[in-house]
């Protein structure tokens, strides 16, 4: 099984060419202030309209050139850290490898008079810390797929599902994380299509699974869960629905279910319409957006009504967890899943994650993850959690939006918008902001 | 006793850098399909680069081995040491090694690399001199230096250059003769050139560029050699490095095409059906020039490798090679010279130079007519091999840039990369 690694990741539209990192990269690795030395290198852009900057740094490449043509093994991958490391005591000094690398991720550093490159400090990089425009960032998510890639996959191999979509991710971290000891339901939409239900007489997954109507999943659910407690078995009660299912036909029993705290984890695939049957329009379908039933013609621009806060409306009912979550930013999602599959022990965790549909939305099959970043980074969608206890308040605060057409632009279902309807989307974005802003404030309120 | 023949998947033949990356891109796709190493040294891989450092002390002879019995036998290699090819039978998909026995092979690497070309100088099969090639070569020429006075080297490419600083470190008194009228040509240019000359006569070395031996005999020191010119020399200990011919012996009456080198196509295929060649020993398209070419150097050699290894495996993520650039580095007396690409300037192309003789810094760029760097030449100057490399490949028109490439081609090199192929 292969491994995936933490990495320092740079975001050129937040650095100001300051140099910091380099002056930190320095001092930690040389003792000097002296910014040639640095590992990490910044260049600014001449030329360009608006000054904008370049790096170089090594990117512990999975197949490091520079390990290849190294002629003394002095270069090797850490299997563990995923670090090229270099050793001193068996390098020549020949330089081959900076003529291996294309990324400049290896030079030599004149003072020293060896070959320099960096090596993440331990997986505690100097420079992230020392950049005070959050430009650099450690991101450590890989740690989740390998600590989850060495749990169970409960669901079937292979995949009925479209190109490029997020749901089988979310169907297999989900199941590896509950664990064996579950029972699934997965009403009509993408999740049973793609295979949840199964084929030819035998489930899709390694746990009991049934396929509830639209209109009864928590329904049914809530019975099986009481049923299995009833007779002395701790079983985990999921489902795992579509924004269909959840805010439309089934929401009463929905509600229902969340009203009388009854222990399961809802988690709702939210990808903004029936996109399983052939793209209709929900509840929680956006304003302005093309759906097979609100279409695009001389008179008719998509969905003329503003979408459902679904998981607002969770928190109206108290549960004992609600949060939104997006699988851009897989680590906000587990702490999320951990949380709500705990809160369901004893109560009703409602979890509604961002999902978009590369089918329904119209974008190439390789941006699902941009587009779910758009959309947290324009705060279309925002990821917050709730609980009793504690209220509301954002995980993943955005104190400085993109403008929403960055989110518009990157999918072609908003492709016909009138200058008018995204002034509206962007208003209504601002007025949601707002809005989930003061149930913060009041939070602590009482 | 009645010896079953072995079949294998991939026979590969040698154990160096081109051998080592196939096996890489084969395990890329096949994880499974048997591999079988032949090769005719004795030791587990190492690279004939490193050597030198094993004649000056700097490695530690246990200590330059690329990969480990471990290596073979998680990837399900099995390795094969003292079994060079002594023939190929491409028709019967079988190959003859030295100890007599016939491995049946799908696929065959032929990545057998070079050996020191010796000169046919009268005399010199009277002599005993030294070569550097292997690390046998390398741990005799160790202790010979150690005892030398007086020594010569024939040949002054990078390999004699790299024994020559050696020998003078140790104390020996050096000449290096060389026929060319500069050292190093083929890798760097006069001025850089002469600024390693320097460096080497500081040191107290002689040259003897413009010469030709053309006698060799026994004397009581250990040589004596006769230029052209009536001169004699006399050498305690005498290094032939004047080159490198490849190893393709074995290829006599198989069918497999061969020039200067084994002859290859785009993916390293050679005449024959199921048989590869790439590195030291093939001949394989250049970049700059239409004809196939020599291209031997370490960096080549692996691309070479996993070109091969890829074809080999059928890895449909495969992509034809783009031909060789020549790129070298050189570190002497703690300066470093670096070349990436031709030095031959194209028709309508340009050449800039600079050089301060103050810092030693000297820097050449040599564009072509449609404003693409197609060479670029330092001394004392660094600049990314890579990303230099990478511009020649991907053609990139420099001639907005070009005055502040010339100036820093470390940064405005990076600046590229950055926004081209981050
Ligand atoms: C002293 C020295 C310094 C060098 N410095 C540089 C440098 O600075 N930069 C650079 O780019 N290049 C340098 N080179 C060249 C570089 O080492 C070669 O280009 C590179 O090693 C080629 O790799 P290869 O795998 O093609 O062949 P080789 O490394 O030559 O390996 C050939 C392999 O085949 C085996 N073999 C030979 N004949 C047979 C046979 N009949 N049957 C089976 N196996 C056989 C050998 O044992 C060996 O394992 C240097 C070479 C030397 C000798
Ligand atoms: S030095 Fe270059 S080739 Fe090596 S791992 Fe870093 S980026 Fe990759
Ligand atoms: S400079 Fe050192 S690390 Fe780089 S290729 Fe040469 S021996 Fe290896």
């Amino acid at each position: 099984m292969g491994r995936a690694y933490s990495t320092i990741a740079f975001d050129p539209a937040k650095c100001d060419g300051c140099g910091d990192c380099m002056t930190a990269c320095a001092q930690a690795k040389t003792g000097t202030d002296d910014i040639a030395r640095s590992r990490i290198q910044i260049y600014g852009r001449e030329g360009a309209p608006d000054k904008t900057f370049e790096l170089a740094l090594c990117r512990q490449c999975a197949d490091p050139k520079c390990v290849t043509v190294c002629p003394a093994g002095a270069l090797n991958k850490d299997s563990t850290s995923g670090v090229i490391g270099w050793d001193a005591s068996k390098c020549v000094d020949c330089l081959l490898c900076t003529v291996g690398c294309a990324y400049a991720g290896i030079a030599l550093d004149e003072t020293a008079g060896h070959v320099s490159k960096c090596d993440t400090c331990d997986g505690n990089p100097a420079c992230v810390p020392a950049c005070p425009h959050g430009a650099l960032k450690y991101v450590t998510t890989a740690n989740i797929y390998n600590e989850v890639g060495d749990w169970e996959d409960l669901f079937a191999p292979g995949l009925a599902g479209c190109q490029g979509c997020n749901t089988e991710l979310l169907m297999r971290h989900t199941l590896r994380r509950v664990g064996p000891d579950t029972v699934l339901a997965t009403p009509p939409g993408c999740v049973p299509g793609m295979g949840s239900v199964g084929f030819n007489g035998t489930t899709g997954t390694k746990v009991p699974v049934f396929h509830p109507l639209l209109t009864n999943t928590a329904a049914m659910l809530a019975g099986i869960k009481r049923q299995y407690k009833r007779v002395g078995r701790d079983v985990q009660a999921l489902a795992i629905a579509g924004d269909g299912g959840a805010s439309d036909v089934g929401f009463q029993s929905l509600s229902g279910a969340a009203e009388r705290g009854e222990q399961m984890l809802f988690m709702v695939v939210d990808n903004e319409g029936y996109m399983n049957t052939g793209m209709q329009r929900s509840s929680c379908t956006p304003y302005g957006a093309w759906t097979s039933t609100t279409p695009v013609g001389e008179t008719s621009r998509g969905k003329t009504q503003d979408a459902k806060n679904l998981p607002l409306i969770m928190v109206n009912h108290r549960c004992a967890y609600v949060a939104t979550a997006s699988t851009a930013y897989m680590e906000d999602l587990y702490e999320k899943l951990d949380k709500a599959i705990a809160a369901s022990k004893t109560g009703f965790a409602y979890l509604h994650v961002y999902s978009p549909c590369t089918t329904g939305w119209r974008f190439p099959s390789n941006l699902n993850m941009e587009v779910a970043r758009k959309a947290v980074e324009t705060n279309f969608v925002m990821l917050w959690e709730y609980t009793p206890q504690d209220g509301l308040h954002f995980t993943k605060p955005v104190d400085d939006p993109l403008p929403v057409t960055d989110y518009l632009k990157a999918m072609g279902r908003f492709r016909h918008l009138s200058s008018e309807q995204v002034e509206h989307i962007q208003k209504k974005v601002v007025e949601n902001q707002k809005f989930v802003e003061r149930m913060t404030e009041h939070a602590h309120v009482g | 006793m009645d010896r079953a023949i072995e079949h294998t998947k991939y026979l590969i033949a040698g154990s160096s850098h081109a051998a080592l990356e196939a096996i890489n891109a084969i395990r890329m796709h096949d994880a499974e399909g048997p591999i079988t190493v032949v090769t005719r040294d004795s030791h587990l891989p190492y690279s004939p680069t490193v050597l030198p450092y094993v004649v000056s002390g700097k490695s530690a002879p246990a200590r330059i081995f690329l990969r480990d019995e471990d290596f073979f036998a998680r990837n399900k290699v099995s390795y094969r040491p003292e079994s060079g090819l002594k023939a190929l039978h491409a028709d019967r998909n079988s190959v003859e090694l030295v100890d007599g026995s016939s491995v049946v092979y799908e696929k065959l690497l032929l990545a057998t690399g070079a050996s020191p070309a010796i000169p046919p100088i009268p005399g010199i099969d009277t002599v005993s001199y030294h070569v550097l090639r292997t690390l046998d070569d390398a741990l005799k020429l160790r202790g010979a230096i150690a005892e030398s006075k007086q020594a010569v080297v024939l040949g002054a490419g990078l390999v004699g250059m790299h024994a020559a600083e050696n020998l003078v470190k140790a104390g020996a008194s050096v000449t290096i003769v060389e026929m060319s009228d500069q050292l190093t040509s083929g890798y760097f240019d006069k001025v850089a050139a002469d600024m390693i000359e320097q460096a080497f006569r500081d040191a107290g070395a002689k040259i003897m560029t413009g010469s030709r031996v053309v006698r060799l005999e026994p004397s009581p020191a250990g040589a004596k050699l006769t230029l052209e010119n009536g001169t004699t020399l006399e050498a305690d200990l005498l290094l032939v490095a004047t080159g490198v011919k490849p190893n393709m012996g074995y290829l006599n009456g198989s069918g497999v095409e061969h020039q200067q080198g084994i002859l290859v196509d785009d993916r390293m295929q050679t005449t024959a059906a199921n048989v590869w060649a790439a590195g030291d020993c093939a001949q394989a398209r250049g970049f700059f020039t239409d004809t196939k070419v020599m291209n031997a150097i370490l960096p080549d050699a692996t691309i070479q490798g996993r070109v091969a290894g890829m074809a080999m495996a059928g890895d449909p993520g495969i992509q034809d090679y783009a031909g060789g650039v020549p790129l070298n580095t050189y570190h002497f007396f703690g300066r470093h010279a670096i070349s990436v690409g031709s030095s031959k300037v194209p028709e309508g192309g340009e050449v800039v130079t600079r050089f301060d003789e103050q810092t030693g810094h000297y820097l050449k760029a040599i564009f072509g007519a449609d404003g693409c760097l197609t060479g670029i030449f330092g001394v004392n100057e660094f600049f990314d091999g890579g990303v230099m490399a990478q511009l020649i490949l991907r053609r990139t028109d420099l001639t907005p840039l070009r005055e502040r490439f010339v100036a820093n081609p470390l940064a405005v090199g990076r600046e590229i990369m950055s926004q081209t192929w981050r």
